[in-house]
């Protein structure tokens, strides 16, 4: 008797974003409110980082909420129903309930109906992780379309008296349907991690401490405090510009594509300053838009890249069909580029 | 070996490109950031570009003991 062969699972040649769906929180925070917290200015502010004013969720605006707005608009745009979609990928560090996985509740609200629906933590670079777990399954043959989410609620995890924090994060989601093309629609995602940096960018205290009765201390006998995400800026800037621009330039070369060719330049939205030094080291044309959606949003981690797609197709700053180059990084460290063609 | 007149001339160019600080100004004694202005991130610009154009090592540890345009050119000479 021969070995019995298993049925090998087909999929698509070929994978492309179909939509990107934004949501952005109704409540705008001014560098002016931040002021009121923290002992700085809005020149300082502006400086260092670029932002103006973000958004910050209110109780209404969950994860799960922001979520399904997101994604209603990037099916709607995908020209997909909802029961086409053979999986939910939600990228975030700021669901602050782990079990089930807010993916289940998100797929079910679509109506997704059994898709398997999961989340995963890759802070900043979520968004490009979850790109990339999407194109293996279309190509794979797992599923015929993935909707990849971005969502944050940062400001849950906001120390509003540490001046070198309190004014970079923002709250939002970002969606991308992800499903089959004839023509190549994302390139290699070159994408990675680097543990030894672990504590570089990181939750201040682990919740099972920080959730010890009031008054607990830590093992270094200080009070916990309610846990908050804290970075070493310098550090973190120097890897962001120059290792990641190496990263983005990697997936320039695999993609086969260059600089000059690209209709977008779309950075997690971490630091206006980390933008403008990428630029230099990438030494991106000067004719290439570049997403500057901090200004308005502020830094929202994994929902950065989907919301800053969609805010530059709104305004016309690039149009379907152009070659975007994306890149998010964060703690972890991790990483994940892309070139992508703009639903 | 680059002489100190080298080195400082190298930073001041860099400093310069980067902050926009006239090369004139860019003296030994002078603090980065109480006297040039140069922020915490510039200042990693700073160090990287320097790296790049002296051939040396400035770990992120180190960056913070150099306080003025002096301490970085001894910096660079002794590691260079």
């Amino acid at each position: 008797m021969s070995t019995p062969q298993i049925k090998p699972a087909t999929g698509a040649q070929y994978s492309r974003i179909h939509g990107v769906g934004g949501y952005r929180p109704t409540r705008v925070i001014p560098n002016a409110e931040v002021l009121t917290w923290i002992d700085s200015s809005d020149e300082w502010i502006r400086t260092r980082s670029g932002i103006a004013e973000r958004r910050w969720a209110g109780p209404e605006e969950s994860v799960a909420e922001m979520s399904v707005q997101a994604a209603g608009k990037a099916i709607a745009m995908a020209g997909i129903a909802p029961e086409q979609i053979g999986g939910v990928i939600v990228a975030t560090v700021s669901h602050l309930k782990q079990t089930p996985a807010i993916a289940t509740e998100i797929a079910q609200r679509l109506g997704c109906g059994t898709a398997p629906a999961f989340d995963i933590s890759a802070a900043c670079a979520g968004f490009g992780y979850g790109l990339g777990l999407a194109d293996g399954m279309v190509r794979g043959g797992s599923a015929e379309y993935v909707l990849v989410i971005g969502v944050e609620r940062l400001s849950d995890l906001t120390d509003t008296t540490d001046r070198s924090t309190a004014f970079i994060f923002g709250d939002g989601a970002g969606a991308a349907i992800v499903g089959p093309s004839d023509t190549p629609g994302i390139g290699k995602v070159i994408w990675g991690a680097d543990g030894s940096q672990a504590d570089v960018i990181s939750q201040t205290e682990a919740w099972d401490t920080a959730f010890a009765k009031e008054g607990a201390v830590n093992g270094q006998g200080e009070e916990v405090k309610w846990p908050a995400l804290r970075m070493e800026g310098q550090t973190v800037f120097r890897w962001a510009v120059w290792d990641m621009a190496k990263v983005a330039q990697q997936a320039l070369d695999a993609a086969g594509i260059s600089a000059d060719q690209l209709g977008a330049f779309i950075p997690h939205q971490a630091n206006m300053r980390i933008t403008d030094a990428m630029i230099k080291a990438l030494k991106l044309p000067a004719s290439v838009p570049v997403a500057r959606d901090i200004a308005e949003t502020g830094n929202t981690s994994a929902a950065s890249i989907p919301l800053a797609m969609e805010r530059m197709l709104e305004r016309g700053e690039a149009k379907s069909g152009d070659l975007a180059l994306i890149i998010g990084f964060g703690a972890g460290l991790v990483y994940a580029a892309a070139v992508v063609t703009l639903p | 070996m680059a002489t100190q007149t080298e080195v400082l001339e190298g930073l001041a160019e860099i400093v310069n490109e980067i902050a926009g600080i006239p090369t004139e100004d860019v003296e030994l004694d002078k603090s980065f950031t109480d006297d040039l202005d140069v922020d915490s991130l510039s200042m990693v610009e700073v160090v990287v570009a320097a790296e790049e154009r002296f051939g040396v090592k400035i770990p992120d540890d180190e960056v913070k003991n150099l306080k003025t345009v002096g301490d970085a050119v001894n910096y660079i000479i002794e590691n260079a």
